[in-house]
């Protein structure tokens, strides 16, 4: 047990509790959902939008995916093409991946994980919603209007100069978006500090705790930099002022440079929220302690850290000192080293365990056979003569696609599906859970490992034409793609689905531990009746399961679910 | 230039097996990795699958000493592999002193490449087998990349700075080039291909050429007619500096720095001729940014490089 009392009278909200009032019942009306403060609606209202964004990117690497059916542009016009896989790489790393474990995951259960009834800010959690959502509205205001075709990367001089279509527009709304992900980082970092519940020491703190936190470090560090880059480049854009431009007196290596700086870090934004939720799931799943807990939390703060430094291996080939390159290089392969210790810190943790195979679990295993192949890949892109042949090659649009979706989707949905039970407070159909999880997995793998192949022949990324040869590796990448789009369909419609007809989760369905899976699905406003009490350290999987006592009734909120 | 379905790309530079020997190396650990970490994964999910609902395994808090060991072990092969790597990579960059120079200009979206011997093309690039061969390369507008697959190697072609790359060729054909750094609308298009003949075919194709003028005697012409013979007196004592045996060699600034003659000080001086004043001459050239191209400045630079060969 971890409260002192199950008989006091009605706890300081002054209410009785009401086993029938949730975070989701409690208040009806847009107004409740649009000005809630409450961290819980924030992340489903981060989940919808993050999921509209995953339909818009989608859209493009489906047209994407139709046109490279052929060599010829068939399809698409050279422009349209290009206006695509820009879409489609702003709305996927812009608008989906940065936000959507911390902002969505993150958001609804974090400050649970750790005793909290909120974030430390709950307005400007509010207001990073409508960064995110302002800066949205202008990416798709560039798109609709008339596209940009820059490339998610936005280099210069040809985002300066050369461009057509919105890019000011779009580079603004990256760039309000940015101030979304600075503010959550902010309150995650004060929160984890500020407001752990009594006892919730630093080392009792469940890895997800941790992973947020580290993401939130690149985060405040990191998207300044980016944000100033942008506007630096918005300046030139429209006043031009020689910044980027040689023909304007500026250094167009300067742009990757600052891009970098922020967007190799900004892959670990994107992934380190996914080793959170990875830890957490195999350790419900296997019913094991981490297998070495310390050096799982550490390594996400190292690999933080050692993102920073990182940046130039993207810049291989643009003629930088060869020393720089060597330095990069050698402090990337440092890397691998920290991400393997989590791979086997992860495999150890079953040993000996009481393993299950539900649905968060298969999608564990998912993400481990695709990020290994995504970060060994990385190791060809880390070695430098390797790297020349492969950079601006399929082979990389493979490697990152393994790491982006082949590990953070898949951690995503691992995580949705995990906590899926606790949000909703219903179960959604495992065997449509467990189709989706082996057709994602399936029509991944289809989709991308033919690339690899591609890159290595020197098919060039971007490419709206090709030649002939490359073909047959092409057809067989849009025919999983096919597969992978019907799996995410049907991964949509079983999540839908179990809204209207999904059975009551409970407290505890997967027999998980930490604090969120002592109170009742869906929480309450508050999350918790009283502050809890923390006596136990995170995964102690060898205990009972316990649930905190509801005040007033004398009971606990259900029964104790094994 | 293989028109078939192809698993590996055609080798025909000296690089080409040093490149793939490393990269089979890497496929060989990435397979060993990737087949260990499944195997175990399997294995202790059917071994200890769980057989009941209230099992409770005892708690296993971790191993430093098998931690240290994954994490070390690890260590040393990235270690291994990089150094493989930066080996081949440091030769990528040196080119030997005999090589071949060539000049590439990059636009959207074409590749211009001059010939020393005055030859231009366009899209394609012929060279002869078994010769280094260095390519001194500029955009006109924004950044493109030189990439031959079948060699192996590729550089950015960057507006307002000179790059080199340099390979070996090794086997006659035809082999792809394309252009890697997205650059517009017609990127995809930016292509053509390298064509490697024996080196009397590669003389012949030469002696073709429509242009009798090689870059040395443009570069020589164009100093002429743009004036810069005028303060450029092969004697000192002009108002300029003369550019006889200046190249490849230092020279003092009036700020009292002193630079290295190279492609990229040559070109700036040009362009922007107060950036860099030599010391003891007055600031008084004109620049000719915007006024000469790519391929004028190309011609001059041969030129003046002629002048420091001691030949």
């Amino acid at each position: 047990m971890t409260t002192t009392s199950t008989t006091e009278a009605p706890s300081a909200s002054g209410h009785l509790a009401d086993p029938d009032v949730n975070y989701l019942n409690n208040e009806y009306g847009i107004k409740s959902w649009l000005l809630s403060l409450d961290h819980k609606r924030i992340g489903l209202l981060y989940l919808i939008m993050t999921t509209v964004f995953f339909v818009v990117g989608g859209i493009g690497a489906a047209l994407i995916r139709i046109e490279l059916m052929t060599p010829g542009g068939d399809l698409l016009e050279a422009d349209t093409y290009n206006k695509m896989f820009t879409m489609h790489g702003v709305a996927m790393i812009f608008f989906f991946l940065i936000p959507s474990v911390p902002a969505v995951i993150g958001n609804f259960v974090l400050p649970i994980m750790i005793g909290a009834k909120d974030v430390a800010f709950p307005k400007l959690n509010l207001l990073s919603w409508y960064c995110y959502m302002v800066g949205g509205g202008l990416a798709t205001f560039a798109i609709i209007a008339g596209g940009i075709d820059t490339g998610w990367t936005f280099y210069t001089p040809y985002s300066t100069t050369y461009a057509n279509g919105y890019v000011s527009v779009a580079l603004f709304g990256v760039f309000i978006n940015g101030f979304s992900g600075i503010l959550t980082g902010v309150n995650f970092m004060t929160t984890v500090h500020k407001m752990r519940a009594p006892g919730m020491t630093w080392f009792r703190l469940p890895l997800f705790i941790w992973a947020q936190y580290a993401t939130s470090l690149i985060m405040i560090l990191g998207t300044p930099v980016v944000a100033i880059t942008l506007l630096l480049v918005v300046l030139e854009r429209v006043f031009h002022i020689g910044i980027f431009d040689p023909a304007l007196g500026g250094d167009p290596i300067l742009f990757q440079h600052l891009f970098w700086f922020y967007s190799h870090p900004a892959v670990y934004i994107m992934i380190v929220p996914g080793f959170g939720v990875m830890s957490e799931v195999i350790a419900c799943f296997s019913r094991k302690r981490i297998f070495g807990y310390s050096f799982v939390a550490f390594s996400s703060l190292a690999i933080a850290v050692l993102g920073f430094i990182v940046w130039g291996h993207h810049m291989f080939t643009t003629g930088q000192s060869i020393y720089a390159g060597m330095v990069f290089s050698f402090l990337t392969f440092l890397i691998a080293v920290p991400t393997a210790v989590k791979i086997f810190n992860w495999t150890a943790t079953l040993y000996r365990g009481s393993v299950s195979m539900e649905s968060p679990m298969l999608y564990a295993m998912g993400f481990m056979g695709l990020f290994l192949i995504g970060g060994l890949t990385g190791l060809f892109l880390s070695t430098m003569a390797t790297d020349i042949h492969l950079h601006d090659t399929y082979f990389v649009v493979a490697h990152f696609h393994y790491v982006m979706v082949g590990g953070m989707v898949m951690a995503y949905l691992c995580g949705l599906h995990f906590w899926w039970p606790k949000m909703t407070g219903r179960m959604y159909s495992e065997v449509m859970a467990k189709t989706s999880a082996v057709l994602i997995f399936m029509g991944f793998n289809l989709t991308f490992f033919p690339q690899f192949v591609l890159g290595y022949l020197g098919m060039p990324r971007r490419y709206h034409v090709y030649p002939d040869e490359f073909q047959i590796l092409h057809v067989a990448s849009t025919a999983g793609a096919t597969v992978l789009g019907i799996g995410y369909l049907v991964l949509f419609i079983c999540l839908v689905s179990s809204l209207i007809n999904g059975a009551k989760a409970g407290p505890n369905p997967w027999g998980a531990k930490g604090l969120e899976w002592m109170i009742e699905s869906p929480p309450t406003p508050h999350n918790f009746h009283e502050t809890p009490v923390v006596t136990f350290e995170a995964y102690a999987y060898e205990e009972e399961d316990t649930l905190l006592p509801v005040p007033g009734d004398g009971q606990t909120t259900g029964a104790v679910s094994h | 230039m293989s028109k078939d379905f192809q698993l590996h790309p055609d080798l025909a530079s000296t690089f080409a097996w040093q490149v793939d020997s490393i990269y089979f190396l890497l496929i060989a650990l990435s397979v060993l990795f990737t087949v260990g970490v499944f195997t175990v994964l399997i294995i202790f999910s059917v071994k200890y699958r769980r057989r009941s609902d209230d099992e409770r395994p005892k708690p296993i808090h971790g191993s430093t000493a098998l931690e240290l060991a994954w994490s070390i072990i690890p260590l040393f092969i990235a270690i291994g592999v990089f150094t493989l790597g930066a080996e081949v990579y440091f030769r990528m960059y040196r080119p030997p002193a005999d090589a071949i120079e060539i000049f590439v200009v990059g636009k959207q979206w074409m590749w211009k490449i001059q010939h020393p011997e005055g030859v231009r093309e366009i899209n394609e690039l012929h060279i002869p087998v078994n010769q280094p061969v260095k390519l001194t390369m500029t955009s006109e507008d924004v950044i493109h990349a030189f990439s031959v697959p079948a060699f192996r190697t590729k550089r950015d072609v960057v507006p307002g700075r000179y790059t080199t790359m340099w390979f070996e060729a090794n086997q006659t054909g035809e082999y792809h080039l394309f252009c890697a750094e997205y650059c517009g609308t017609q990127h995809s298009t930016m292509t053509g291909r390298v064509i490697v003949m024996e080196v009397d075919a590669y003389q012949q194709w030469l002696g073709g050429g429509v242009s009798g003028e090689s870059m040395v005697d443009a570069g020589a012409r164009q100093f002429v007619q743009l004036g810069c013979a005028t303060c450029h007196k092969a004697e000192s004592g002009g108002r300029g500096p003369s550019l006889v045996g200046i190249f490849g060699g230092p020279v003092q600034l009036a700020t009292g720095e002193i630079v290295t003659v190279d492609e990229s000080y040559v070109r700036e001086s040009i362009l922007s001729p107060g950036t860099k004043i030599v010391n003891g001459y007055q600031p008084i050239m004109p620049t000719f940014q915007g006024q000469i191209s790519e391929e004028t400045l190309m011609q001059l630079l041969t030129y003046i490089k002629s002048l420091s060969e001691s030949e």
